[in-house]
């Protein structure tokens, strides 16, 4: 998906070993961009296809996310929703096992973050090499600036050599 | 300090060219980005990337493909990465498709995946909207990638652009 030219990155984390909590988070995000973009590439341990990676803004666990995601999964073009979730949908995350060579790439956009005024959208792309392909459409049903965000992958630990890069996108 | 950083840019001149070739790619970024505007000269709107030159069939896609009546999907592999979408020969004159690839960590030692959403549009019924993810099976840094449509040329005015983006 189209990354403006103004991209900076704001905080980088790379895993050197292997995440048991599946956790990751930005805080203190500043408040001086227009747009946020993560960028997360990498695996969980497991064998099985692949899990969920899922983002909480401002700690907000309560019921205030919805998504609609659509894919494609096994040759197959599909489309669903997810309401009233405690946490956002944002793309699957592979699952490679420990020796793969193989891993999934997320790019999750989040959309005019710092504003008080507006419910906060999200644009997440998924890449799954040997699984899926998807486009995931999301919202926090907030007002609050995003100040900081949880990233977590359900299916646990998160390979080492896993990247998660939190970039500012400034209009012009 | 911004770091998406334009390493490379091509704008296709008379007579149109079968490919369009980065090469020489510096090793320093965290991942590649690739955006196009094209077009085709032939009955043909897909779009690809070929990497260090390699022409086998090492290439797995899979990708979601809206035509403005029906959404299909379907996977395999190829030469190429598919991905991008570009107004055929027959399509509306003087229009190009549009496309962005993303790369990331395209130097690390493991498989190259590529995501990439390309669009075709046309003043018909028939204009085209996809998502692809892509793999290149294969471990080597990339230091060089060639763009390359489905068959023909792209046309006088087609353009293409190697971004680099560093993480730190």
């Amino acid at each position: 998906m189209p990354l403006p030219s103004t991209m900076t990155p704001i905080a980088t984390n790379t895993l050197t070993s292997n995440l048991a909590s599946g956790v990751i988070t930005f805080s203190n995000i500043p408040q001086t961009y227009t747009d946020l973009v993560i960028v997360a590439v990498g695996q969980g341990y497991t064998s099985s296809s692949y899990g969920n990676l899922q983002v909480q803004f401002n700690g907000d666990t309560g019921t205030n996310y919805s998504s609609t995601e659509l894919k494609e999964f096994a040759g197959t073009a599909s489309s669903s929703r997810r309401t009233t979730q405690s946490y956002l949908f944002a793309t699957s995350f592979l699952d490679a096992g420990s020796a793969s060579l193989l891993v999934g790439t997320s790019i999750i956009n989040v959309f005019n973050y710092a504003n008080t005024t507006t419910f906060k959208s999200t644009l997440s792309r998924g890449n799954l090499p040997g699984f899926k392909t998807e486009l995931n459409v999301g919202l926090w049903r907030s007002t609050a600036a995003i100040t900081s965000l949880t990233l977590t992958a359900n299916d646990t630990p998160i390979n080492a050599g896993a990247s998660f890069t939190l970039y500012g996108i400034k209009a012009a | 300090m911004a770091n998406m950083i334009p390493i490379s840019t091509t704008t296709v001149g008379s007579g149109g060219v079968s490919s369009i070739a980065f090469t020489g790619i510096p090793q320093t970024y965290t991942d590649l980005v690739i955006y196009l505007s094209t077009r085709a000269s032939a009955a043909s709107d897909s779009v690809g990337l070929r990497f260090n030159g390699d022409s086998g069939s090492n290439y797995a896609y899979r990708y979601i493909l809206g035509n403005g009546a029906t959404a299909t999907a379907g996977t395999g592999t190829t030469t190429y990465t598919l991905g991008g979408r570009q107004p055929e020969s027959t399509f509306t004159a003087n229009t190009f498709g549009s496309a962005s690839f993303y790369i990331p960590n395209y130097t690390s030692i493991y498989y190259k995946s590529v995501s990439s959403d390309g669009v075709s549009e046309n003043n018909a019924t028939t204009a085209m909207a996809q998502l692809t993810g892509s793999l290149w099976n294969n471990i080597s840094p990339i230091n060089s990638i060639t763009i390359i449509p489905g068959s023909g040329n792209f046309v006088q005015y087609s353009s293409a652009t190697l971004y680099g983006i560093r993480k730190y």
